[in-house]
């Protein structure tokens, strides 16, 4: 599982990324995090406000840090 | 998206239809006008039509959308309803006196123009919602 969590690197993105780790360490499972800064590859995806969140490709949260239940969610499916 | 952080959550997206007539021409120049001069974004459209998830949820996690029609066919106002995206700022172009043609010029009238811009920041500043997130985003799109 890839998750991409996708933002410049202002604090919210900083935060939205410290909180997928922390799920993916808490849940165990077996998920690569990658941080993604590059605008062009942002826009490419369609994501208009960021922070967001991707995994394996499907956008799942625009615009804001999500929860750690949203993230659980997301990669417990 | 700016480039020295997040994009703002307050930001308005706006679609245009930008249909082949004169009206839906009418409403692509305005939202490229209107992204100009700093009013808010265009996005695509096309990308909610075709269901592309990252343009999907981004449209439904932004709270404010301007959405312009050229004519009662409402293509923009179909493609978000089908999309489950809130519509709540909608112009169409024919409500505001503008004739629909059919002389496939396409042509953009300078009046007509000003007058969509001005119904689109109307329409924007009447549904700005009191709970708009600040910078870097703390809106409810997940």
């Amino acid at each position: 599982m890839e998750i991409k969590v996708l933002g410049p690197g202002c604090p919210k993105c900083h935060e939205a990324e410290k909180i997928v780790r922390e799920v993916v360490a808490e849940t165990g499972v077996d998920a690569s995090v990658v941080k993604v800064s590059d605008f062009q590859q942002i826009a490419q995806m369609g994501v208009f406000a960021t922070p967001a969140v991707a995994v394996n490709g499907e956008v799942k949260c625009v615009g804001k840090v999500p929860t750690k239940a949203e993230i659980a969610a997301w990669i417990n499916r | 998206m700016s480039g020295s952080c997040c994009a703002k959550g307050d930001e308005v997206m706006i679609l245009a239809c930008s249909g082949g007539s004169n009206v839906g021409q009418l409403t692509n120049q305005a939202a490229v006008e209107l992204t100009r001069e700093g009013f808010g974004k265009m996005f695509c459209l096309a990308g909610i039509g075709g269901g592309l998830k990252g343009f999907v949820k981004s449209a439904q996690g932004t709270p404010r959308v301007v959405v312009l029609d050229g004519c009662p066919v409402g293509c923009a106002k179909a493609i978000l309803e089908r999309e489950e995206i809130p519509l709540k700022s909608y112009i169409v172009v024919t409500d505001l006196g503008i004739e629909k043609n059919k002389d496939r010029q396409l042509a953009v009238n300078d009046e007509d123009l000003a007058k969509v811009k001005v119904a689109g920041k109307a329409a924007a500043s009447l549904n700005n919602e009191t709970s708009r997130p600040s910078c870097c985003g703390s809106g409810k799109s997940c």
